[in-house]
């Protein structure tokens, strides 16, 4: 599979990076040698393999449904580039 | 001044328990030395004035006959951990001054332990990188140099300011973390001790996240005691982290028996790798005598897919990290480039926020896991790691413990590999596969390079058998008798 500028261009859109349209075609083939190299898992026969989903031999615990923390508005608004009234703020998303 | 800043964890602390010298004179002596090396750029922050106030208070609990495991003990933090009110920024631009609102589990537990803060080290951007190039805050300085050379040379990387201020001597130790090998490598670069923890074994509470499935926190010493008391005090279940493991921490120090008379240290076929100097060869073999002579048996096992993990990291982290980095957004914390519109800030914020490798790791973590893509690599790469797991499972029935050389070079100089990322990704070739398997592994300096540069060995522990891991250790440290130092220091 290859990278093409289109792809590029798909793939920055969704991981909502802007990578300006001269920047696509070089960056296509770094992305394009690295996704060549991991290609080499291919010759790796895994059929019948389970997927590792957890390297842990634990099962997550559960813990009761209850707010153990909170009331910290303040707080969590003091590292943002834009609050006001308690909440943060963002362009207008709504006409 | 030398004299305190060429102190370990254990003998700082007797002194201080002897009352030779104060909490505050040993923090002073750490605080000089770090302005006067301010040119390797190990640091993104000191904060000399946290540091002395609270080995104020070390002292004064000392003189009470109270204090804790590393009360008065000064150490740095790599600026991947969450300290409150102190900035933290992962080494990356995308964090313009955020001052977290909350303290990491870790470092939250050395300070509870009395030890004093002496500032954040630098690192590769989210700590994705070899040689700590990566860095927002420029490259950190190896303070080793080759013999008859003046090239600056990198520390390695990720923890590659904890590495370079643990050598040069600004810090009794340091924290680190390790994703693909971000504490051995670096340890090894700068002849240092670095001890990657089992998987579940450190909180990941509070420490900026890369690659969830493999992160994990550990010591970074001049010694392989000061690393098995520096884990006594990291180690330990958190609730409020999933998969740390609810198990009893023991005594690691205790382990440090010198007594490895009959163990079986595993000597892996596939990971003589085309390409690895005669003298790293030679290093390993050293290793594997010194062993022998203590009395344990080395014994040959094989790792069939090693080849197979570097390739395997490369899907499963930048997948992680992909996920993990969606948090930059402009909104929360950190630099906002505004936008017309709300998805064209996130696009500017993030395309001025992150570096090159960082992007690079994003947009292929993106890829793999996206629509039509995803059982061709991301779950092609689950599969591989369970073979990769496995393998390991079958070696730990014929062997306790297995010795491999850390990296596949000394350190290499200042923009060295940058052209390249795969070349630069070969570094970690002999510790991905160990976070892979969620396992313990430590790097023990071992010997110089024929350029006067130090050289590490690994030693890889089953699953939460970091004791049997640390005592052979102890005894490869002993054996090696390692006391070389670098020009800067």
């Amino acid at each position: 599979m290859s990278l093409d500028k289109a792809t590029v261009a798909r793939i920055a859109t969704l991981a909502r990076i802007k990578v300006p349209e001269a920047d696509r075609e070089a960056l296509g083939q770094e992305l394009n040698q690295i996704l060549h190299w991991v290609e080499q898992l291919d010759q790796v026969d895994t059929a019948g393999v389970e997927p590792m989903t957890s390297v842990a031999a634990m099962t997550l615990p559960l813990r009761p449904d209850k707010v153990t923390d909170g009331a910290r508005a303040d707080d969590i608004l003091k590292n943002a580039p834009g609050a006001m009234h308690g909440f943060f703020t963002v362009p207008k998303v709504v006409e | 001044m030398s004299e305190f800043t060429d102190l370990t964890l254990a003998t700082a602390r007797d002194g201080l328990a002897a009352r030779k010298f104060s909490a505050v004179e040993l923090t002073q002596a750490h605080v000089a030395a770090i302005e006067a090396a301010r040119d390797l750029n190990a640091f993104i922050t000191e904060t000399p004035d946290k540091a002395l106030d609270m080995a104020k208070a070390s002292d004064e609990r000392l003189a009470r006959g109270e204090g804790g495991v590393l009360e008065g003990l000064p150490i740095a933090i790599k600026d991947l951990f969450c300290t409150k009110d102190v900035l933290t920024t992962a080494g990356s631009h995308i964090l313009d001054g955020f001052k977290p609102p909350y303290e990491s589990t870790i470092t939250q537990k050395l300070w509870d332990a009395g030890a004093t803060c002496l500032g954040k080290l630098n690192l590769d951007e989210f700590a994705m990188g070899s040689s700590n190039m990566t860095s927002y805050y420029g490259p950190v300085i190896n303070p080793w140099s080759e013999a008859g050379g003046n090239r600056q040379l990198v520390p390695g990387g990720s923890s590659g300011g904890s590495a370079a201020s643990v050598a040069a001597r600004l810090a009794l130790a340091a924290t680190g973390t390790d994703t693909g090998g971000s504490i051995r490598q670096p340890a090894s670069f700068c002849g240092i001790v670095g001890l990657k923890p089992t998987y579940g074994r450190c909180s990941r509470w509070g420490v900026v996240a890369f690659a969830s499935s493999l992160d994990q926190a550990g010591p970074m010493t001049r010694t392989v005691e000061d690393a098995a008391i520096m884990l006594g005090v990291m180690a330990g279940h958190d609730a409020k982290d999933s998969t740390s493991a609810p198990m009893a921490v023991p005594d690691f120090r205790a382990a440090l028996t010198g007594d490895i008379r009959g163990l079986r240290v595993g000597i892996p076929k596939e990971y003589r790798v085309d390409g690895m100097p005669a003298e790293i060869e030679a290093l390993w073999q050293q290793g594997i005598d010194w062993l022998k002579d203590a009395g344990a048996a080395p014994v040959e096992i094989s790792l069939p897919m090693t080849k197979h993990a570097l390739p395997t990291y490369y899907i499963i982290a930048p997948a992680e990290a992909s996920a993990n980095l969606s948090r930059y957004d402009g909104v929360r914390f950190g630099l906002r480039v505004p936008g017309a519109s709300l998805d064209e800030m996130y696009e500017n914020t993030r395309a001025a926020g992150f570096g090159a490798e960082v992007k690079r790791r994003v947009l292929i973590g993106t890829y793999v896991l996206s629509a039509g893509y995803y059982d061709a690599y991301y779950l092609k790469a689950q599969r591989l790691r369970t073979l990769i797991a496995r393998d390991f499972d079958q070696a730990f029935e014929k062997c306790d413990v297995i010795l491999t050389p850390t990296a596949p070079s000394a350190a290499f100089a200042i923009g060295e590999k940058m052209d390249d990322p795969l070349a630069m990704y070969l570094n970690d070739v002999f510790t991905v596969p160990v976070n892979l398997a969620g396992l313990p592994g430590i790097s023990v300096p071992a010997g110089l390079s024929a350029d006067g540069l130090p050289l590490g060995l690994q030693i890889i522990g089953r699953a939460f058998d970091e004791e049997t891991m640390i005592r052979a250790a102890g005894v490869l440290e002993s054996a090696a008798a390692f006391t070389a130092k670098p020009g800067r220091a």
